[in-house]
């Protein structure tokens, strides 16, 4: 860690923050506010060809033969391709990483050849002159399939009667086993055991904009630009390179503005990849935007689980053990590439995580199935692990007739405890869950509405509290991904470049869907090198610009991108004070940079507007000391270093009324008092953990995909599949404590993930509180009417 | 173009005289034929609201009504309202309460508010929520908008 | 999801649109908000379709002695504006909120809605409810029929090809009634897991569920019991809703009866 020249902010201090911890509105925002954005839908060439694809109507089912006769005569069609053509423009891919012990899965094709393996692959592809007129084609499309039998079922596909891949042996795609040892002595000598099983319906991502790409390929220099809604460029960059064929520095990938894409839009999709090899093969652009329906079908799906957790305790409310047995039904393929294994992975190194308890075990099961893919998808496997969590702990408290809050204060880790390392092997560097639980108890105002929620009982108006703790992985190390062998960059990179009127250039390996990265990075870049942040502009996913980076995912924009931006700022700053001296002809320890000019550090007198020392830098050079050269661009990168991931924790609380006559749960209120270190722009923060949290109460009451025993989708539009609207949705209450890390000297951590991750925790809590006096207990998400009743005993 | 039928229709305050494919919906004819890509597609039956649009004065679906069926019809997209001022009010509390993340629905969001701004002007927190609760945001929550509308209906809260 | 291909036509007098209707292959676009939507999807290939919009006649509430006759092509948001309606059918005027949302409401019709028919939409069970007469208009001339008569089955209605929905005629409001318009959906503005149009007069009742089977149910058992416990008992005779994809048949059969309770001291 670098000695600062300047300070920066540490909380308690007195030092000049700059814009750190200012609400500042995001500048990015103004152009997409009068619809002035540029999505990738929204971008025209010349020569522009659109695809279609002909998708599998069935869960699986060999292709016995194609004919496309009719369809290569419909009116704008360019060509129809199936699996093997495309198969020579774009190599297979496995999803597989060597740091998950005995991963494995089929190699994936681009398009399918042989197979479909579930409803929705794509089997074929339509070029046409318009989208329409490539659907018109695709209806024209004749298949002969071959049914096979379909795998649905998540017990059923771990216990293998059918084999979906069998040269794989079985279905099992991952498997993790996790002990520490005296987990059987721990649960021998409790005083109170509790078990439960809980079940998370799959659900999906429902980004407003679908997933879009425009490939152009230059057949005259075998280069290709592709302009991509993902959240990684460099990566797709890589991928593109090697199973296209191109040579990496010839494929360039550009992100414009993304509508929406928490965690969706960082991963390898066929159809996508098909897209690329066809504008390759046509040698003119062509573009692919998925549609709502086959959203549905092909975005990944996440998060089914079925889990069964045990907690020990004493009387006294003391933890001792945790167990974990979970079970992840998967699609066809484990996602390239960052595997379809990292979702369970984290259930069973999140699980219990606030807790200072220190005995564990845990047995988890990734099974292939043919229903639609799943990968990560905004807080990976926390909102399961939270959930599961937070429920058996308020089990537990219950049994033994315990303020489920005072019960977790008996538990949670204490304040003053780290560094810490946990039953899972997770290290945190430092956390405050005592702090943020005092706090959120105190916002909320918690004896209150206890005493309401009493008195409202007698009156037959059933709400309940529910409270979920939680921690979260942010800013990751390669330790994720890249000792698995993903060529997934865990660093981000900032070149900072001061333009002759002053004006600064900020150019980042960190993307932009909306959170406020770019606001983010003009923030710190401006207080960084003393500018003002109108003077600002930042420059975001373009692999032919920025420095080589990570992108978004796993919630490390502020964190790795934020500090890369730092230390090129005060790098920049350094020289142009370098610059400063020598026009100055003065020692540079007597100048700083403050509001646009330099001025005299002591006196604080203006010497030099930057215009200046940009004319000078750029245009005078004549005028310096011959041994001396202006460096006015600066780039510098930051990965952590010292911790695997960077843990954050926060607690959130769920306010309910439930309608014992219909089902329906109310939400009255939500809060969310979160710990992310250093926060920089609490506005943008906060819009972050509500949107997280509307995420999360989605999964929680509405969001499930429904497949049928034959594996089709039952409910794939968005009238049939249930997204959180305004009118339902509860007013959020955020507050913050801030524990910088000393990882980076910017201290932040992550949060873009916070909320979702604590949100379905916490309502499942909030729920079974309001139904407690009615001794019934939900434990299946979502938590629909029908499961309410049932639980109820209103419905047989 | 197969079946096409001659329509003229005022966008934006601009007459615009096209041979259009009946097929062709609204919010497709504004972005593809005109270029005016503000209005965006996000589900293409009418339940997101991504693609609202103000034909003669309401607020409507773009992608449940035909290109067609706007002959003779006063179409606004964001960007003329945009462009006229009408909306300014509303974009700056948006701005200045982030209430948007992402963007792609913020147009339509826009639509709706100034509907409401002027059908209701005095609508409280809940009758904004429900005025809203056609249109999908997947970023925000929700909060900072129904903030953004309250505080220019009714002054900073 | 783009449609696929059709010829349009946009007829400027009925009897041109009873023409159009009577070709092979046509559709008849009026608000086109459930239409519209199945053709982006595919689910339905016309060859033609008929855009009633043009036509004049079908349009306007109004009020004749004891009727209150609304045109077809009547948009939801002329109906929740209409100082008739308010007056007259407090029920529909209650139902309008609960239609979807308001741009949808600017566009989709009452003729429209209930042509369509679908069981779970909110008109259907609210001309049921209040015994209205649906005017349907061919080539050979217009006739009434009965609400009670004019929902077959699911999307299925008393229309013959060839006719149109041309307006809807209501019984101008009299002392002594009383209606109570209740709804479930998971959220606002979604179609109805269940819905109740209820109305009361002269010490009879009309209890009209929508969302509980192929079409809206006039609770015909439920309506002549002496009091709730045994209205509710009763509604088993009247209903076997069939189960969708979130609720069993034997809750929305438990929400039927929720409903009734909530609505019996209205009526």
């Amino acid at each position: 860690m670098g000695r600062a020249e300047l300070p920066l902010h540490a909380p308690g201090t007195q030092l000049d923050k700059g814009y750190i911890g200012q609400s500042v509105p995001r500048p990015n925002a103004q152009r997409l506010l009068q619809g002035r954005g540029a999505f990738t839908d929204d971008l025209r060439f010349p020569r522009l060809a659109h695809v279609a694809f002909f998708r599998s109507p069935h869960a699986h089912a060999r292709i016995r033969k194609l004919d496309f006769s009719k369809a290569v005569k419909a009116p704008g069609v360019i060509g129809v391709f199936d699996g093997r053509a495309v198969a020579e423009y774009c190599t297979p891919w496995v999803a597989v990483l060597a740091h998950l012990k005995g991963i494995k899965s089929p190699p994936q094709h681009a398009i399918a050849i042989e197979r479909a393996c579930w409803q929705g692959e794509a089997c074929a592809a339509v070029v046409a002159e318009s989208r329409s007129q490539a659907e018109d084609a695709v209806a024209l499309i004749e298949a002969d399939w071959e049914e096979l039998p379909a795998v649905i079922d998540m017990d059923e596909s771990l216990a293998g009667k059918t084999v979906i891949h069998p040269e794989l042996g079985d279905n099992i795609c991952f498997k993790r086993e996790h002990d520490t040892g005296g987990v059987d002595e721990a649960f021998a000598k409790a005083d109170l055991v509790v078990e439960e099983t809980y079940g998370f319906g799959r659900h999906t991502g429902v980004c407003l904009e679908g997933r879009a790409i425009l490939a152009d390929y230059n057949a005259g220099e075998h280069s290709l630009t592709v302009y991509h809604a993902t959240q990684a460029p460099h990566m797709m960059q890589d991928i593109f390179s090697r199973h296209l064929g191109i040579p990496e520095a010839s494929v360039r990938v550009i992100t414009k503005d993304v509508g929406g894409s928490y965690g969706i839009k960082v991963h390898v999709y066929p159809d996508e990849m098909a897209t690329a090899a066809l504008s390759v093969m046509l040698r003119r652009p062509v573009k692919f935007v998925a549609d709502r329906l086959e959203s549905f079908l092909s975005d990944i799906h996440a998060r089914e689980h079925k889990a069964k957790v045990r907690l020990a305790c004493t009387k006294a409310g003391e933890i001792l053990a945790f167990e974990l047995d979970d079970l992840t039904p998967i699609g066809p393929y484990s996602v390239y590439p960052r595997t379809s294994g990292i979702e369970g992975n984290q259930v069973v190194n999140l699980t219990g995580g606030p807790y200072k308890h220190q005995k564990y075990r845990a047995k988890m099961h990734v099974v292939f199935t043919n229903k639609n893919v799943t990968c990560q998808y905004r807080a990976v496997g926390h909102p399961i692990a939270v959930a599961l969590t937070e429920a058996i702990v308020d089990l537990a408290a219950h049994k033994l007739g315990m303020d489920p809050a005072e019960f977790r204060r008996k538990n949670l880790i204490p304040d003053d405890a780290y560094p810490y390392t946990f039953p899972s092997g997770i290290k945190f560097e430092r956390l405050s869950h005592h702090q943020t639980l005092d706090k959120l108890l105190a916002l909320m105002d918690y004896k209150k509405l206890r005493e309401e929620q009493a008195a409202l009982r007698k009156k037959k108006v059933y709400r309940g509290i529910g409270l979920a703790a939680m921690i979260e992985v942010t800013n990751p190390s390669p330790a994720f991904y890249g000792v698995g062998g993903a060529r997934i960059s865990a660093q981000d990179g900032a070149t900072l470049r001061l333009e002759p009127t002053g004006m600064l250039t900020v150019m980042c390996s960190v993307t932009e869907q909306g959170q406020g990265t770019e606001a983010i990075f003009a923030q710190i870049a401006a207080s960084a090198v003393g500018v003002s942040m109108d003077k600002v502009r930042v420059i975001t996913g373009d692999t032919g610009v920025t420095p080589y980076g990570g992108g978004t995912w796993a919630s490390r924009g502020a964190g790795i991108g934020g500090e890369a931006v730092l230390l090129a700022g005060r790098a920049l700053r350094s020289n142009m004070l370098d610059v400063a001296a020598a026009i100055l002809k003065v020692d540079k320890a007597e100048l700083d940079l403050r509001d646009n000019a330099v001025v005299h550090k002591l006196t604080q007198e203006e010497k030099m507007p930057l215009a200046e020392l940009g004319r000078v830098g750029y245009f005078r050079p004549d005028t310096l000391p011959p041994d001396f050269q202006a460096e006015l661009t600066v780039t510098r990168h930051y990965t952590p270093r010292q911790y695997g991931f960077t843990f954050t924790n926060g607690v959130q609380a769920s306010l309910v009324e439930v309608d014992p006559d219909t089902g329906l749960v109310k939400l009255l209120k939500h809060w969310c008092v979160e710990d992310c270190g250093t926060v920089i722009n609490p506005m943008l923060v906060d819009e972050q953990i509500r949107g997280g949290v509307v995420q999360g109460i989605g999964a929680a009451l509405y969001e499930e995909c429904l497949y049928d025993a034959s594996g089709q989708l039952l409910n794939g539009n968005m009238a049939d599949y249930l997204v959180p609207m305004a009118l339902e949705m509860p007013d959020i209450v955020c507050a913050h404590i801030e524990t910088p890390t000393r990882q980076s000297q910017l201290g932040a951590k992550g949060v873009g993930e916070a909320g979702t991750a604590g949100a379905p925790g916490a309502v499942m809590n909030a729920v079974n509180d309001a139904l407690s006096p009615l001794n019934a207990r939900v434990t299946s998400m979502p938590f629909t009417p029908e499961r309410i009743l049932r639980a109820l005993g209103r419905v047989a | 173009m197969e079946h096409a039928v001659e329509a003229t229709l005022t966008v934006n305050g601009t007459e615009v005289r096209r041979r259009i494919e009946p097929r062709q919906h609204l919010v497709d004819f504004l972005r593809d034929e005109l270029g005016l890509t503000g209005s965006h597609i996000g589900c293409e039956h009418g339940v997101c609201g991504a693609c609202t649009v103000r034909v003669n004065g309401a607020i409507v679906r773009g992608c449940l009504m035909l290109a067609v069926q706007a002959d003779g019809c006063r179409v606004e997209t964001i960007e003329g309202l945009s462009d006229s001022g009408e909306l300014a009010q509303l974009q700056k509390a948006f701005h200045e309460r982030n209430a948007l993340q992402c963007g792609f629905c913020t147009p339509a969001m826009l639509l709706a508010a100034r509907d409401l701004q002027l059908g209701n002007p005095r609508a409280s927190r809940e009758q904004i929520r429900e005025h809203l609760s056609g249109n999908y945001c997947r970023c925000t929550g929700y909060q900072a908008i129904v903030d953004a509308i309250e505080e220019v209906l009714h002054g900073k809260g | 999801m783009k449609a696929a291909s059709f010829a349009y036509a946009k007829p400027r007098a009925l009897a041109e649109a009873l023409d159009l209707a009577a070709r092979p292959g046509a559709k008849i676009l009026a608000g086109g908000q459930s239409l519209i939507p199945s053709l982006n999807m595919r689910l339905s290939s016309p060859e033609l379709l008929v855009d009633i919009n043009g036509l004049e006649e079908l349009k306007g509430i109004h009020l004749d002695k004891d009727t209150v006759r609304i045109g077809a092509l009547t948009t939801h948001a002329e109906l929740a504006r209409s100082d008739v309606v308010k007056k007259h059918l407090p029920l529909l005027a209650a139902a309008v909120p609960h239609i979807a949302h308001p741009a949808i409401r600017n566009r989709g019709t009452l003729g429209g809605s209930l042509a369509l028919a679908d069981p779970a939409a909110e008109y259907p069970a609210c001309t049921l409810a209040l015994d209205a007469t649906i005017v349907v208009t061919g080539k050979k001339g217009s006739r009434k029929i009965k609400a009670g008569d004019f929902f077959k089955g699911l999307f299925e209605t008393a229309l013959k090809p060839g006719e149109l929905l041309t307006a809807v005629e209501f019984k101008a409001r009299k002392k002594d009634e009383r209606s109570a318009f209740l709804e479930l959906a998971r959220r606002q503005g979604d179609y109805a897991t269940i819905g109740l149009a209820a109305f009361a007069t002269n010490g009879t009742k009309r209890l009209a569920y929508f969302g509980a089977g192929d079409r809206p149910i006039l609770a015909q058992y439920a309506a002549k019991a002496k009091d709730l416990d045994s209205a509710k008992a009763a509604l088993a005779k009247d209903l076997q809703p069939p189960a969708d994809l979130y609720h069993s048949s034997a809750t929305k059969l438990h929400l039927a009866r929720v409903l009734l309770e909530r609505a019996w001291n209205t009526l």
